[in-house]
């Protein structure tokens, strides 16, 4: 090894405060510049989902409802067109999944029949539940109304065909569907006085 | 010819996963699929470059006793600029590999090759070693994320080949599959370094 600073206390703390304080500048700067991409990724991938859901609209207007059942809110999403209200989209969660909490975007017509799912975040395996997002597990809800659809799967006697070999994700999933629709029921009535 | 040494080794020679055997977490965690192996091996492979590059220039600044928590302070700094600009401009790729990400400040590579190459090279040796080894590091998750892939889920790069409906076999893209493929990659390796 070369010529090194002795070990002195005063050598071994300065070094110490001089490399964490440029470190800390610099992850400073770094933070502030992905800052804005960072937050627009996000937005976007939300206002991709939100189309994705619902049928054709055009704007949303959030509201925070509360579940019964947890202490963290979910954001509905009401689309409108014009005067009418076209739709009802829904950042729901559930906290059954295999590997903890994911959370993903679903969309109602003004019926209350599924629109379309979009999962946001995940952390199920890949290749096994991350098939939840594929068209085969998630389309077989498109169009059902979940007042006439039993949302469990078929070996809890309900009617959706859980992913193979993953049935936990698949629950997990309808428990999220359940979630964000009995927060639609109230709407749905209001809709039809 | 010297530093060409220094930059294939990590191919072969002295492969991180095949041959050192260090980080083996990260690489059996992320390799479910080919481009989860690749964004991995790049990732490191930026950390490890940037990593050894300062450490061979500042070494002799750091006094001996305290040199483990300024190698681990300078890495850390790196890796939360690759998680935070990742999150900016590949959100799709941070989205799979977003946890393990900030598992790079522990991975054996980047502190190994800090401890027993640059702390004791010159700057352009330790870039050349940085990027030797974490594209060797690259290299071997890819071709392992590719392997579980094809045989687990019948796509690559997420381009499938097999029936859409038709499902792989499933302990491939599972743990197990995982150390199947390491073991058997790693008996290959050997194979044919012992020929040389």
């Amino acid at each position: 090894m070369s010529a090194k600073k002795k070990n002195s206390l005063f050598n071994l703390t300065s070094t110490l405060l001089i490399i964490s304080g440029i470190a800390a500048f610099v992850l400073a700067e770094v933070y502030v510049v992905t800052l804005d991409p960072i937050n627009q990724a996000k937005v976007k991938k939300k206002e991709a989902a939100l189309k994705e859901v619902l049928p054709q609209f055009e704007k949303t207007t959030e509201v925070r409802l509360k579940p019964e059942d947890s202490k963290d809110s979910i954001s509905m999403f009401i689309a409108t067109k014009g005067s009418d209200t076209v739709g009802y989209a829904f950042e729901t969660y559930t906290d059954k999944g295999f590997s903890g909490r994911f959370t993903f975007m679903i969309g109602f017509n003004a019926k209350g029949d599924i629109v379309n799912t979009k999962v946001l975040d995940h952390k199920e395996t890949p290749g096994l539940g991350s098939k939840m997002a594929d068209d085969k597990f998630k389309n077989q809800f498109n169009g059902k109304n979940p007042a006439t659809y039993k949302l469990a799967v078929k070996k809890d006697m309900g009617d959706v065909d859980a992913i193979t070999a993953s049935t936990i994700t698949s629950r997990a999933f309808c428990d999220g569907i359940n979630r964000a629709y009995l927060l639609l029921k109230p709407y749905l009535k209001g809709g039809k006085q | 010819m010297n530093q060409w040494k220094n930059f294939t080794k990590g191919f072969l020679k002295e492969n991180p996963i095949l041959v050192l055997v260090l980080g083996t977490c990260p690489t059996l965690a992320v390799t479910s699929s080919a481009i989860n192996g690749l964004g991995m091996g790049m990732a490191t492979t930026f950390v490890l470059l940037m990593s050894n590059v300062i450490i061979a220039s500042i070494k002799s600044f750091i006094p001996s006793s305290v040199r483990i928590p300024a190698f681990i302070v300078v890495i850390a700094s790196f890796v939360t600029i690759v998680d935070l600009v990742m999150q900016a401009y590949t959100p799709d790729l941070y989205n799979s590999l977003g946890i393990f990400i900030p598992l790079i400040v522990v991975n054996c590579i980047v502190l190994g090759r800090a401890e027993a190459f640059a702390s004791k090279q010159n700057v352009v040796s330790s870039a050349i070693d940085g990027i030797g080894m974490g594209l060797g590091f690259a290299f071997a998750l890819t071709i392992l994320g590719a392997v579980r892939e094809i045989l687990g889920a019948g796509s690559i790069f997420n381009y499938k080949f097999i029936n859409p409906d038709a499902d792989g076999i499933l302990v491939f893209v599972l743990a197990p599959g995982a150390f199947f493929g390491l073991g058997f990659m790693i008996a290959l390796v050997n194979m044919i370094n012992a020929k040389k």
